[in-house]
């Protein structure tokens, strides 16, 4: 039960979208835009957001799209999880969808609604960064495409009131050579520990993570050391460790020391395993 | 303290097959809808969380917890809860195999699984067990619902 | 004051709040919503005072008192609080000469275990509505093990006689001892109160029934077991201090069965126990499957398991050696015999069995995969009051069927279902003409003391048998009547009373069951009604200073195992197998028992692989929710292997013996046996987490 009131409205386009959200704004009214749902309806029935307004973006066409533009896949944002997984047009995406939550919520969840979600995992923007995507957003002045390192640092950077329409990321990355693994707590349902998701491209690996710091991350000194190949590869770990942009959590599923140790567990099987493919 | 009286959103769905009208906040929640204003106390509330699944339904065929979903977003949708079904092959199965204690559980386990025999009517071990991990008993074992549904898509000769 | 056996918590939290978590204030609204958002309304202010956080930190000489005025709480049972001090009660066994038996002891060992408290988390959150009508009469329904003791409760908090305070409990979705206690229940009658006697429904959301609600309670034990150079158990000394929480509530019967069974199901003559539940600042505790007997178990089998090791002999074997048995008598010195004991000896010797029927060995390794089984047994003794009791009335259809009316509480345990089936077993008819409703209704429904400590065949269904063995007695009276025989000279069964040596001349009950009207009119006889009730026989209250006494009619004993799969690299593991082998004492429904007796496994399994409250430094519960407070799932549970021995209980309905905790019991403790023996490392503590094993082996202190 959500112990307050907001509107609710369904744009049927883009621009209709960008301008719903324009007004509301104007009038005061907080909106947000609303995707799957499922972290604004939990945020907001223990009382921790308190929007005016939602703009939901499911009934907004290019948002649902999952198809080849000639040599890129696009990805709309409302593509539920298990929709990517059950298509699978990016083995490493679908990986790494059917790693969070459940099949359940995955049938909810979206791909656009976990990248900008508040929570501190956002396992799904980990393959986007890995395969450097590109990011449709639109606003009130109308689309702009961005590199998903432009726009997601941490979290999503967005001006205000955009919305990420689509994610276009090219053919050629979809099928390199990958590893997705997600240690939890305990169980196969749950958090991260350490999630580690990485792709081998021209050679070199490359990796990024959540559950590790307060926020997901690819980090270019970590994927520099994880490739000196002159180090035996327990060294390398040890400095990619060094190497973190933030104090490794400390939480209800870790706290940091254990965390350290499935993270370098974790590294070592992911470089491992991709270094001989 | 006196509130304005909420916005109240008319919400066309049909339910078990049959066509319904509800006025809703928007704030509110699929699942109390369905419990308090359609009656349908069958999906139950474990967590409204998103954890527990015993809130499980099927919005076209798919499964999805009610506890997630906002009433309005139902607009147009063909929902199906426990009391849609009748004698269902997944119901005989729970009851012969005695795959509930408490039952509370139960509605949002048969759903689920009455979405994956949508979605996948020969669904192997690794597809049963990861749409069911997204539902928890505290009462059985697992092993007995794990009989039940094995035995719904067991091929019969 | 509410609170029973000490009257220590006020619903609603005045001057100083206990635990996080705690009711303070009370919103009654028109719609949910709008209580929510008034709720929400409420600015306090706290003044942050100092906490204890473990029952060790409330033991210290300076740590800060949870109660000051324990002294002035009214008593109810048994219970014996020490003012000025954290300990809500304190039970004490002596037994034997403790020197004697250090003396007579080769080997000794001397360890600490901790267990966290944790949460039942019923599937169904805690809820009720209450409502005060015009004339007086107050009507609750809610979800509840106790419907009569709300009822009782509710008389005496607000001087509302008994007959005026209606309560209904209908089928429960799940609770495992959290639906014992009454707490919502009063809230639920102020909110009434304060609108008028209007209808209110209280329902907690999950974060609030997880911490605001009472929770399982916690203990840390220190245990030391000696035995002589060949295995004999010599003497054993334990210090529980269990984590009651904030109030007593029943954390204080619990610290008393922890006392009582403290040896677990092993001889040993010498024995020096103090158990204490005491206060800390962490949620309050109340019953939880077990009743303190998973967390007892769990120390004295560690302790065995280690034992067993120093004198190097095999944990079953050494387990077996020491069974405790008939001739044998209790830590509350008890004499055993078959009938109140059961028979672990031969659990054990089949459940060594089962470990032998495959040739793999309890210790396997395959690359940094390790197999190892961990084994334990259990007994549990029922702690009941010494007057708790029960009434059945058996009414008859004029078709000759039945309608019964019980107080026990469906749960899911399938209790009434099987009652029926007692029912119909001594009234020798089909169980498809019994009518049982699914509700308990205290004003119609006789008395039940409380659907928990896994009683309700004993003592209904003794009640049960009692009223069917009435009705039996009034039919064949009216049926002798009509056939001019003697009414021992009659048989009832199959819908027929009839003549033992000529059964074809006989009566249809339904010609009896309102009365016998003779072709002319006249009748004889009326309703057959059969009443029952049976109250515990000969249990006593146990001496203050020695523990002496009779707690409960008879144990429940058995053995389990549990199989794991330890990944060396990783610290993760699989549970392969578990097994449980009970003494049933009879077994009436095979596929009920053996779905209680799994559930339990998965409960205790899942309790001791993960489940555990996570306070912060301030005592804040951090994990109340069952996204981050995990249980078990499908797909989790390992191959489960159930078998029963039965020796009858002579006091019981055909011999049975309680069996809905008890599969639970002995998980914990075999589970960290299996990982102790994987690891190589002794884990003492709870919840078995790759972490807290991680922690163990890196950390050891
Ligand atoms: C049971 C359960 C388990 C979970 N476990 C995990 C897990 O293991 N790992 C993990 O990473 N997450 C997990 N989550 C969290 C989950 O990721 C979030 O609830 C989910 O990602 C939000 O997606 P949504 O589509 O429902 O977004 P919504 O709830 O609709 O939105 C989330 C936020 O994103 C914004 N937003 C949504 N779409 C857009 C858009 N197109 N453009 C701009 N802003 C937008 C919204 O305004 C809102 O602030 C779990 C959730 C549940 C219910
Ligand atoms: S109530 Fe919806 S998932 Fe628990
Ligand atoms: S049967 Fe009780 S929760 Fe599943």
């Amino acid at each position: 039960m959500i112990p307050f009131d907001f509107d609710y409205y369904k744009p049927s386009s883009v621009p209709l979208a960008a301008e719903w959200f324009h007004l509301l704004q104007q009038q005061g009214k907080h909106p947000i835009y609303y995707a799957g749902g499922t972290e604004i309806v939990t945020w907001a029935r223990t009382n921790d957001i308190h929007p005016g307004a939602v703009i939901d973006l499911k009934s907004v066409p290019e948002c649902n799209v999952m198809e080849m533009q000639g040599d890129k896949l696009v990805i709309g944002s409302c593509v539920t999880l298990s929709a990517l997984t059950a298509a699978n047009p990016f083995p490493l995406l679908s990986e790494t969808a059917r790693g969070i939550a459940d099949q359940t919520a995955r049938n909810q969840i979206t791909l656009g609604g976990n990248i900008c979600g508040n929570i501190i995992y956002r396992e799904a923007v980990l393959p986007l960064l890995l395969a450097n995507s590109r990011i449709r957003i639109a606003g009130i002045e109308g689309i702009r495409e961005a590199s998903i390192h432009q726009v997601f640092s941490q979290k999503i950077r967005l001006e205000a009131g955009e919305f990420l329409v689509q994610i276009v990321t090219d053919r050629s990355d979809l099928s390199l050579p990958f590893v997705h693994i997600k240690k939890r707590q305990i169980g196969s349902v749950g958090y991260p520990l350490v999630t580690v998701a990485a792709l081998k491209k021209d050679e070199r690996i490359h990796t990024a993570y959540s559950g590790v710091c307060s926020f997901p991350f690819q980090s270019a000194a970590i994927d520099q050391v994880l490739n000196d190949t002159s180090l035996p590869l327990s060294a390398r770990i040890d400095q990619a460790v060094g190497q973190l942009p933030a104090p490794l959590l400390s939480n209800v599923e870790g706290s940091a020391a254990f965390r350290e140790f499935v993270l370098k567990q974790t590294m070592a099987e992911a470089v491992h395993t991709l270094e001989r493919r | 303290m006196t509130l304005p009286p909420p916005a109240m959103y008319p919400v066309a769905c049909e339910v078990n097959g049959e066509k319904r009208l509800v006025r809703v906040r928007a704030a509110d929640i699929l699942l109390s809808t369905l419990r308090d204003q359609l009656g349908l106390t069958g999906s139950k509330p474990g967590c409204e969380n998103g954890d527990c699944g015993a809130c499980t339904i099927l919005v076209d065929g798919l499964p999805v917890k009610s506890c997630l979903m906002l009433t309005v977003e139902a607009e147009g949708k063909q929902l199906t809860t426990i009391e849609g079904l009748k004698n269902s092959p997944v119901q005989h199965a729970f009851v012969r195999y005695q795959a509930f204690q408490c039952g509370y559980c139960t509605p949002g386990f048969i759903m689920n699984c009455e979405g994956l025999r949508n979605a996948h009517p020969h669904a192997d071990e690794e597809t049963i067990r990861v749409w069911l991990e997204s539902n928890i008993c505290r009462c059985t074992s697992y092993e007995e619902i794990q009989h039940a549904v094995r035995d719904v898509f067991t091929p019969k000769t | 004051m509410t609170g029973s056996p000490l009257e220590d918590r006020p619903p609603l939290a005045i001057e100083k709040v206990r635990y996080y978590g705690e009711p303070v204030a009370l919103v009654v609204a028109e719609e949910e919503y709008i209580a929510q958002m008034a709720a929400l309304r409420i600015k306090v202010e706290y003044e942050l005072l100092p906490a204890v956080l473990s029952p060790k930190e409330a033991l210290q000489s300076n740590a800060p008192l949870v109660h000051e005025h324990l002294d002035k709480y009214k008593r109810h049972e048994e219970v014996r609080p020490e003012p000025g001090t954290n300990i809500a009660n304190r039970v004490k066994i002596r037994k034997g000469n403790m020197e004697e038996g250090w003396n007579n002891s080769v080997h000794t060992v001397e360890i600490e275990v901790t267990l966290p408290q944790s949460d039942h988390a019923a599937m169904e959150m805690r809820c009720t509505t209450a409502q005060i009508m015009p004339g007086g009469k107050v009507i609750l329904h809610s979800a509840s093990q106790s419907p009569y003791v709300i009822q009782r409760a509710i008389s005496e908090s607000f001087q509302v006689p008994l007959h005026q305070v209606i309560v209904h409990t209908p089928l429960v979705g799940g609770s495992f001892g959290g639906k014992a206690a009454v707490q919502l229940e009063y809230l639920a009658y102020m909110a009434s109160h304060a609108v008028g006697g209007k209808a209110v429904k209280l329902v907690n959301s999950r974060e609030v029934d997880m911490i605001a609600s009472p929770v399982h309670i916690g203990l840390d034990a220190k245990i030391k077991l000696g035995c002589t150079r060949d295995g004999k158990l010599t003497a054993a000394e334990f210090v529980h201090l269990f984590d009651g929480g904030a109030y007593s509530d029943r954390g204080v019967v619990m610290s008393r069965a922890g006392a009582v069974d403290c040896t677990g199901p092993y001889r040993i003559d010498n024995v020096h126990c103090d158990s204490l539940c005491v206060y800390t600042n962490h949620p309050y505790s109340t019953s939880f499957r077990g009743f303190g007997h998973p967390e007892l178990t769990f120390a004295i089998e560690r302790a065995m398991d280690i034992l067993a090791k120093r004198v190097g002999m095999d944990p079953l074997e050494f387990r077996f050696a020491n069974a405790i048995g008939p001739g044998d008598t209790s830590p509350t010195q008890t004499l055993l015999d078959r009938s109140n004991l059961g028979n672990l000896p031969m659990c054990i010797a089949k459940l060594k069995a089962w470990l032998d029927t495959d040739d793999s060995p309890q210790y396997e390794t395959h690359g940094h995969l390790v197999k190892a089984t961990g084994v334990c047994c259990f007994w549990k003794n029922s702690n009941t009051p010494t007057d708790a009791g029960a009434g059945a009335v058996v009414a008859f259809n004029a078709d000759g069927t039945v309608n019964l009316l019980c107080g026990a509480v469906e749960i899911g345990q399938g209790t009434r279902t099987s009652l029926t089936q007692l029912l119909a077993e001594r009234l020798r008819m089909d169980e498809r003409m019994i009518h049982i409703a699914p509700e308990v209704r205290t004003e119609t429904d006789p008395f039940y003391w409380k659907t928990v400590a896994s009683r309700s065949t004993f003592l209904v269904g003794n009640a049960i048998l009692r009223a069917a063995d009435d009705a039996i007695a009034q039919l064949k009276g009216l049926a002798a009547v009509v056939l001019q025989c003697l009414p021992t000279d009659l048989d009832v069964g199959g819908g027929r009373v009839f003549l033992k040596d000529a059964p074809a001349t006989g009566l249809a009950i339904e010609q009896l069951a309102h009365g016998y009207t003779f072709p002319n009119g006249t009748t004889i006889g009326s309703q057959v009604i059969g009443r029952g009730s049976y109250t515990m026989q000969n249990l006593t209250l146990m001496d203050p200073e020695t523990g002496k006494g009779k707690l409960g009619p008879e144990w429940t004993v058995g053995a389990q195992a549990v199989e794991v799969e330890w990944n060396t690299k990783e610290f993760t593991y699989k549970i392969i197998r578990a097994a449980t082998i009970v003494d049933a004492g009879k077994v009436i429904n095979p596929l009920f028992a053996r779905g209680q007796i799994t559930g339990a496994m998965s409960m205790g399994l899942s309790f001791s692989s993960r489940e555990a409250f996570f306070f912060d430094e301030k005592g804040a519960v951090r994990n109340n929710q069952i996204r981050t407070y995990k249980l078990i799932r499908f797909g989790e549970q390992p191959e489960y292997f159930v078998d029963f021995v039965e020796t009858p209980h002579m006091e019981a309905p055909y011999g049975l013996r309680g069996i809905g905790e008890h599969g639970l019991i002995g998980m914990p403790a075999a589970l960290a046996n299996s990982l102790t023996a994987a690891t190589g490392v002794e884990l003492n503590r709870l919840p078995l987490t790759p972490e807290t094993i991680w922690r163990t082996i890196h950390d050891p202190v």
